[in-house]
This record gives structure tokens, sequence and C-alpha cells, in this order.
């Protein structure tokens, strides 16, 4: 009667439909998806509407968002003009240890931001493995600056637009540049009129994703470029400062930065959200 | 000017060695069963891929040499290419597709345009689909911009790989009367169908296993083919006729059934193999038998090639064994039949 084949169905035991969930994993599913929606939840109830024109003038927050927009931008520039040549070394190069080199190239994604930023501090600290040398040579020293904030922020922000431009460069693969050099196009015509047009979506999702982890960048900026007014302090920073004198700043800001993050993946819907 | 192939590429499991390859300004067929080299060879002459081994000459330039290390990278090469799978440019409308290679000859916006007009038009593509992206068209469509495409540049050599492959019927004959009068010096034609050899192709190249088995014009190909593919591959009759429903009226007056409708002028094709031949009037299911007079037979092996004359030139392969049983010999009266299943119609 126990018996595991269970050939004497009773009523109440008789098979699931196939693809019929466990209730148990349906409301663990549930709960799962409560815990990602509540923060945002909590956040616009505390929103203090009314008094966000007057909170989002306040020369400090503006003065962050300045810094933030430059920061960024520079970042995601940085990005572009770095990773764009790295995504076809990685998507066309034979190399020696592809796999080695994949995962260097994503280490900064999973690691945690404050090691980044110590990391960066030992190589370009003013003391640091190339640090140094920059500073004697050039005298240029990136701690505690605004383009060692663009630093930072490059290097978090980096795989994410390598990663997506690598992956259309892949699925494109090379038929049509072997079509357009047979038309007499070179490489750098092939480049520009074929395989950039080609990935063109990809270039902008990519920027898109780097544009937005490069705003939210906190903890390697904070650890190597510090927490200067004007120069380093972006919008994340002075979240976290606002919320111990003026909460309200902080809930304001943070509701900046959640419609920014909205935004982008309204962008990028048809390429990170399956329908 | 010729075409000078002599060298030897290595894939993964295979080689294509081609030994002093020599390809005269004409329309060359190049063709194989799968996998014997044929796009291998088209790559190789196009600056796709790099000889192992040996030298390619195009018009007296060395375009490839792998010892003297000279390497002519594709896009100096002056050689042309409709791929298989077409590979239009997706961003750009038709009308830049064809003004592609153009443009990157220097010519300006509005010169390539007009000329890419012109092409687009020789190869029938509606003005209305011009200024549309490749991707709405239909295959047919998409072969025929390709082509268009590939002739803009004005190639020295052409590569056409498997050129009505995609092309529905109505375009067939137009696009076959264009590559043969292309303004390429050599046209390359990598196909499996044995109507492109039959009216494009003025000289053969057979690839088997990575090899030329035989070449020469059409009729010495046909006649010594080199390989078993090839023989029953040439050996198909291709007879131009016009159709009306389910008959098709040949040039000497026979009427051949057939199993599909067609109309208009078209070309019947069948195997050697499908034809048979018997002593006596037959009476069978066979809707097309007909008397025909025996010219020549050739032996070769166990397959005996019956070259029959009359109302439709044919070849009929049968068994050495039956060609013996039956006395087959010239001056013969023999009957042929042929069923209409067996019957290919290509417009």
């Amino acid at each position: 009667m126990n018996s595991p084949t269970g050939v004497q169905a009773g009523p109440g035991t008789a098979p699931r439909p196939a693809g019929q969930l466990p209730a148990a994993l349906t409301w663990v599913g549930f709960v799962a998806l409560g815990l990602l929606v509540l923060p945002i939840v909590g956040l616009l109830q505390r929103a203090p509407w009314s008094a966000l024109p007057s909170i989002l003038g306040e020369s400090e927050v503006l003065e962050a968002l300045r810094v933030s927009l430059v920061v960024s931008l520079a970042a995601t520039a940085a990005c572009m003009v770095l990773g764009l040549p790295l995504a076809f070394v990685l998507a066309r190069r034979r190399m020696r240890f592809p796999r080695i080199v994949r995962a260097l190239v994503m280490l900064p994604m999973v690691l945690p931001p404050v090691v980044a930023g110590t990391a960066l501090l030992f190589a370009l600290g003013r003391r640091g493995l190339v640090g140094q040398w920059l500073d004697s040579w050039f005298g240029v020293s990136l701690p505690f600056t605004t383009a060692g904030s663009v630093v930072a922020a490059a290097f978090v922000a980096l795989p994410f637009f390598v990663v997506t431009v690598e992956a259309a460069l892949h699925q494109a693969g090379d038929d049509l540049d072997e079509a357009a050099a047979t038309l007499g196009a070179g490489a750098w015509a092939t480049l520009v009129h074929v395989t950039l047009p080609t990935i063109r979506p990809a270039l902008a999702a990519g920027t898109a994703l780097a544009w937005a982890r490069a705003l939210g960048e906190f903890g390697a900026t904070l650890t190597f470029a510090g927490n200067f007014p004007g120069r380093t302090r972006t919008l994340p920073l002075e979240t976290y400062l606002a919320l111990e004198r003026n909460p309200e700043a902080a809930v304001a800001i943070s509701l900046v930065l959640m419609a920014v993050a909205l935004a982008v993946l309204v962008t990028l819907r048809d390429r990170w959200i399956p329908r | 000017m010729t075409l000078l192939f002599d060298g030897r590429l290595v894939r993964p499991g295979w080689v294509l060695q081609v030994d002093g390859l020599d390809i005269d300004e004409d329309v060359t067929a190049v063709v194989g069963a799968n996998g014997t080299g044929k796009t291998t060879l088209g790559r190789a002459v196009a600056g796709l891929d790099r000889l192992e081994r040996g030298r390619l000459e195009i018009a007296g330039t060395v375009v490839d040499d792998a010892a003297a290390g000279v390497f002519v990278p594709a896009h100096r090469r002056r050689v042309g290419m409709v791929f298989q799978d077409h590979r239009l440019f997706g961003h750009l409308r038709v009308i830049d597709n064809v003004a592609f290679g153009l443009r990157r000859a220097g010519a300006d916006r509005i010169a390539a345009r007009r000329r890419a007009a012109e092409l687009l038009e020789r190869v029938a593509v509606d003005s209305e689909a011009w200024n549309r992206r490749p991707g709405s068209l239909s295959g047919g469509q998409r072969q025929r911009v390709a082509i268009a495409r590939a002739l803009a540049p004005e190639p020295e050599v052409l590569i056409v790989d498997e050129p009505l492959a995609s092309v529905d019927s109505s375009g067939r004959a137009s696009l076959r009367s264009l590559l043969g009068e292309s303004p390429a010096r050599h046209v390359i034609l990598i196909t499996h169908d044995p109507v492109d050899v039959a009216t494009l192709a003025r000289r053969v190249v057979v690839l088997d296993a990575g090899a030329v088995a035989s070449r020469g014009s059409v009729a010495e190909v046909t006649a010594s083919p080199g390989c078993e593919w090839a023989a029953t591959f040439l050996g198909a009759n291709v007879i131009p006729g016009r159709a009306q429903g389910t008959s098709v009226t040949t040039g000497g007056g026979l009427v051949l059934i057939v199993a599909e409708e067609a109309s208009g002028s078209v070309y019947v094709t069948f195997p050697a193999h499908a034809v048979t031949l018997h002593r006596d009037r037959p009476a069978g299911s066979a809707r097309n038998t007909w008397p025909a007079e025996l010219q020549r037979v050739d032996i070769d092996g166990k397959r005996a090639r019956v070259h029959l004359g009359g109302p439709l030139e044919v070849r009929a392969d049968v068994t050495r064994r039956s060609a013996d049983e039956l006395d087959l010999r010239p001056g013969l009266t023999v009957w042929a039949s042929l069923k209409a299943t067996e019957l290919t119609v290509v417009t």
C-alpha cells in the first residue's frame, strides 16, 4: 500500500499533471520576490514628494550630482575606448589561455568593491606598483582626486561593457566581415561600416550598463578616491553621509538613482529582460 | 589570362590538394559531392583562407605563395563572392548593400546608388524593395541582391557558391543569363545542380576527396568524369522544352509527361539511370515511352552508358549485363521508357 510504485492510487493521490509546481516552492518564490520589492516600497513610502525639489536643489546634493555625472560619464567613455579593443581581442584573437583571460576580465564584477579600491591603492597609489612611477615621472597622483574616482568607477564598470560587446561579436561571427573583404573593404573600413553597425544594440546596452554601474559605484571610490566634496563625493557617497544628518535627503537622492536605474532597464528591455 | 591554383589547404579531418589547376577565362563549374573541398577552393581564391603550401596566381599576379610569404588580402584581390548564405548587411538598405563595394572603391554616395539601382534592375529586384532592409526579403530576392552586390565592384573573378539554390523559379532564367554575360573574366560556379552546369558552364572541374578528379570542357568531363559521383551528376539528362500543365514538348517534338504542373519554357532533368531500355514496345506504367535510335554504347566497368538519338538526345545508364543481354549496338532501334515521377522540372 505504501509501495513506492503506488499502483493503487486512491483519491487525492492522483498523479500531478506534468509541469505543476509543489506549493511550497511557489510560496518561497513569492517570499523572494517580496524581499526584492519591499525595500523599494520602503523607499517610496518615505519619499518626501513635496520637498523633493528643494532637497535636490541643495548645494551639497547639486555638487555631488555634478561630481557623479563627471565621474560616471568619464568612466563610461574610458570603458568604451578601452573596452571595445578588449572585446575584439577576446572575441576574435586566438589566445593561449582564453578561460583565464576571460575570468580576469570578469573579476571586477564579482570582486567586493572595497577589495577593488584597496587593490587600486596598491597599484596606482602614490607608493603603488605603477603609481610611484606616475608620481615621480609625471607628477601624477590618482588617489583622492576626481581622476582617481574615474579610475575606480571604470575598473568596476569595464567588465559590463566588455562582456556585453564580446557576446555580440561572438554571435555576429565573421561572416559579414568576410563578405565586406570580398567587396574591397579593408580592416578599418570593415570595422567602421560593417562590424560596429552590426553590433550597435550591444554597444548601446554595454554603454548603458557600464554607466549605471559607474554611477552607483561606492566602495572602490571611497577606498581609492576618498570622500572629498566637489572632487570625489559622488551621489552614492552623499546618500550614505546624508543618512546620518538628513534621512530625507538620503531618500531623495536614492529615488533619483533608482529612477536612473529603471531608465537603464527600460533601455535594455529587449536584451536583458526576456519576454 | 588564367587563374592558376597549385596548392594545399589543411582542414580538420581532411586536406584539399590541388595540383596545377589552371582555370581559363570562362564560366567554370566546380562540382563534387558534399565535403570534397569546393567551397574551400573558392575561399582560397577569394583570399579568405591562406594556402598551407603552394601558390595561387590570378591573371599573372601571384596572390598567395606560402613559401615566398606573399599573401594579397581578400579586399585587394578583385575577387567577388556570392555566398551560399548570402551574407547581406542587415543594417544597410538593399540599395546600399549593392553600393557597398562601389563606396569602398571611392565612388560617392549618389554615383554608387545610381549604379546599384541599375544592377538591382538587371537582377529583377523590385524597386519597392530597394529601400528596405534585406531581413524582410524572400530567400530568392536576397540571393539576387547578393549577386548584384558581388557584381557591383566589377571583380576580375566572380565566385558563386550554389548560385541558384534559393532563387525562386521566376528568377532563375534571368539570373542565368546575367551570370552568363557577367563582365568578370572568370566565373567560378560551385554547384550541385546539373542544370547550372548544362546551362551556364563551359568548363567543369570535378573535385573528389579534396583533389581534382577530372577537368575540361563540359563534354570532355561528361565523357570522363573521374569519379562515381560525377558520373551520375554529369550523366544527368537536361532537356529544354515548353511546358503546359503536365506535358512538356521537347525540341524534337516528343512530349514528355511530368508529375508536376508547369508552364512556359522549362528544363526537364532526369538521371541517366532512370531511363529503361527495351527491345520491344513495353507495356507498363511508365508514362513516357518512345522509340529511339541507339547511337553509341560506352562501357565503364559494370556500367554501360547508352547514347540515344531520335526524337530526344538522351543518356541512359544500364548494367553491362543488361547491355549484353539486350545485345545493344549502334544503329539498333530500341524503346526507351521513363516514369513521370523520375522527371524534375526546372523553370
